[in-house]
């Protein structure tokens, strides 16, 4: 346990309380470092480019996060009824992309987006069709998705799967005995089973998408005019540190997107515990 | 005729150890399976491409040269062997990095299961709280500390913040519980064993699923990790492979660059490799962590 708590602590407990510390200060042309108190929060709270990547990555969870999760729900349920032909080769090729490095996803998918290799352009041509650039200012935010449901299906699939095979199998006999189809037997014993797997996926995946950067930060070569400096708040806290040396603004801006991250994923365990 | 009998169930209604499979239900997961593979395919192909048949030829289909071959000889010797190095400092940040933050959780793991000690609650609510603790209210001023006590730009920066895995101590914790019985241990410290052997011989054996679990998911996390590397790290001698081949990528975006478009799908398929092969030859061990230990409710 030592070990353990004393890295933690260095790691994980000394920057926030850095982070917090620095976000009570402004760096000013005349006078240097001066405490300043809530002021760097108050101009947050005004501050559009904030909430325009605070609104983007919002939006991008009330519709990712729920194609996603049914998809991995769905792969799980097919995968554990055994009627599949080769249900161990399903259930480790949609688990794969896992392993590929978002960097390299980010790549292919960008590649294949782009119009210089030719995949998208090569299915307009076919189809007769003009498909909307993927990599327009429109459309990059689905193609974001896209890319994120590719890596995390099966990673989500799994935990649901997992958990679906911790129920013993002398439930499923009962049922059967007492009637139950298959449809009875999914939404009567296996989706309330899945509860707590659920939860756990919703709130990795709240966590994920208020931080998504590695996406944009890598399509942004692809894409230069559709992703701007503050696409989303981990983006923007990046640049603002890297690019503008406004060290005490990012460090606002990763606290309060680290409070409201906290506080979304609070209220859906609530709410998860309230149903049960 | 069979002689078999079937029992009573099967012909009720559901039978659950051997269903009959279904044709239409294996087709429509079929799809997702193409979707699975679409990229990975198309990066195969491409990556048997010279960079003119890369712009010329339709993406799912071979070019006129096959150039794997001179295309990974390409990759392993541009700029000096800049790949593998990249690739040896990925696997020093995997062994030490993931390889230092298994021991920790396993052992933090085990602690937390099998022993009572004061505090202990505080200690579990602030490290699983921790999980949620978002990369970004942390990356910043993880990178302005480090930059302080000097260890920006040193593959420290990297391998300590990857020694602490909350959702590995997480998983660990759960596994202690289920698979180490604690009858075993006392029984183990009446027959006089230590604490530590106790832990080795006894406990140990027993963790296996679960340290082999919990390492891939380490090893994952450290060998995929951008944004921590992409703040620390200035010097392109210490890089690892995932900001190599965005390095890399970006070179064709910048004056005077020269676009290497081939070594860069190349360089990808050569990244994804190792990882791909360490979880299907272990796949035996990590299913069974993950279903018997990890994500009860």
């Amino acid at each position: 346990m030592g070990p353990f708590m004393s890295v933690f602590a260095f790691v994980f407990l000394a920057p926030i309380g850095y982070s917090i510390y620095l976000s009570l200060f402004q760096n000013r042309l005349v006078g240097g470092n001066q405490f300043v108190g809530l002021s760097n929060y108050t101009q947050l709270l005004a501050d559009p480019q904030f909430w325009e990547a605070f609104g983007r990555v919002a939006l991008f969870l009330v519709v990712q996060v729920p194609i996603m999760l049914t998809l991995s729900l769905l792969a799980a349920l097919a995968i554990d009824s055994l009627k599949l032909y080769g249900t161990a080769f399903f259930r480790i090729s949609i688990f794969m992309p896992y392993a590929v490095p978002a960097v390299v996803a980010a790549l292919m998918w960008g590649f294949m987006y782009g119009n210089r290799f030719g995949l998208v352009g090569s299915l307009s041509d076919f189809l007769g069709v003009t498909i909307p650039d993927p990599l327009g200012a429109n459309v990059i935010l689905v193609s974001i998705g896209n890319i994120v449901t590719w890596e995390f299906v099966g990673y989500n699939m799994l935990i649901f799967y997992s958990s679906l095979k911790t129920i013993p199998h002398s439930l499923y006999e009962a049922a059967a005995i007492d009637g139950a189809g298959e449809w009875r037997i999914i939404t009567a014993i296996k989706i309330p089973a899945l509860r707590g797997a659920l939860g756990i996926a919703t709130i990795f995946s709240i966590i994920g998408s208020f931080q998504l950067f590695n996406e944009p930060s890598i399509l942004q070569n692809l894409a230069p005019n559709a992703i701007t400096t503050y696409y989303t708040p981990n983006y923007y806290a990046y640049n603002l540190s890297f690019a503008g040396q406004q060290y005490n603004y990012s460090a606002t801006v990763a606290i309060v997107m680290g409070l409201i991250t906290m506080a979304v994923a609070y209220l859906v365990q609530l709410r998860g515990n309230r149903e049960n | 005729m069979s002689k078999k009998t079937t029992p009573a169930v099967a012909h009720r209604g559901y039978n659950v150890e051997n269903p009959r499979k279904s044709r239409l239900l294996t087709l429509v997961m079929g799809l997702m399976l193409i979707y699975t593979y679409l990229p990975l395919l198309w990066l195969f192909i491409s990556s048997t491409k010279t960079q003119g048949d890369l712009f010329s030829t339709f993406g799912l289909w071979f070019g006129h040269d096959f150039a794997l071959w001179d295309n990974i000889r390409e990759t392993l010797t541009y700029n000096d062997g800049q790949f593998v190095r990249w690739f040896l400092n990925t696997l020093m940040y995997v062994i030490l990095g993931a390889g230092g933050s298994v021991l920790l959780s396993v052992l933090a793991g085990y602690g937390l299961a099998k022993f009572d000690f004061p505090g202990k609650n505080a200690v579990f609510a602030i490290v699983i709280g921790a999980v949620a603790v978002p990369g970004t209210a942390l990356a910043v001023p993880t990178f302005l500390m480090f930059a302080k006590l000097g260890l920006t730009n040193t593959p420290w920066s990297v391998i300590i913040p990857s020694l602490i895995s909350p959702f590995g101590l997480y998983l660990m914790w759960q596994f202690t519980r289920d698979a180490v019985p604690t009858e075993l241990l006392e029984a183990a410290r009446i027959d006089g064993a230590s604490e530590f052997r106790t832990f080795r011989q006894v406990a140990l054996p027993l963790l296996g699923p679960g340290i082999v679990t919990v390492a891939l998911f380490a090893i994952v996390a450290t060998w995929n990790n951008y944004f921590l590397p992409l703040i620390m790290l200035k010097d392109a001698s210490w890089y690892p492979l995932t900001i190599g081949l965005n390095a890399w990528n970006a070179q064709a975006a910048t004056a005077g660059g020269q676009a290497i478009f081939n070594l860069v799908i190349t360089a990808s398929l050569l990244t994804i490799i190792p990882l791909i092969a360490a979880f299907l030859s272990l796949q035996r061990f990590w299913q069974a962590g993950l279903a018997s230990g990890g994500v009860k409710e």
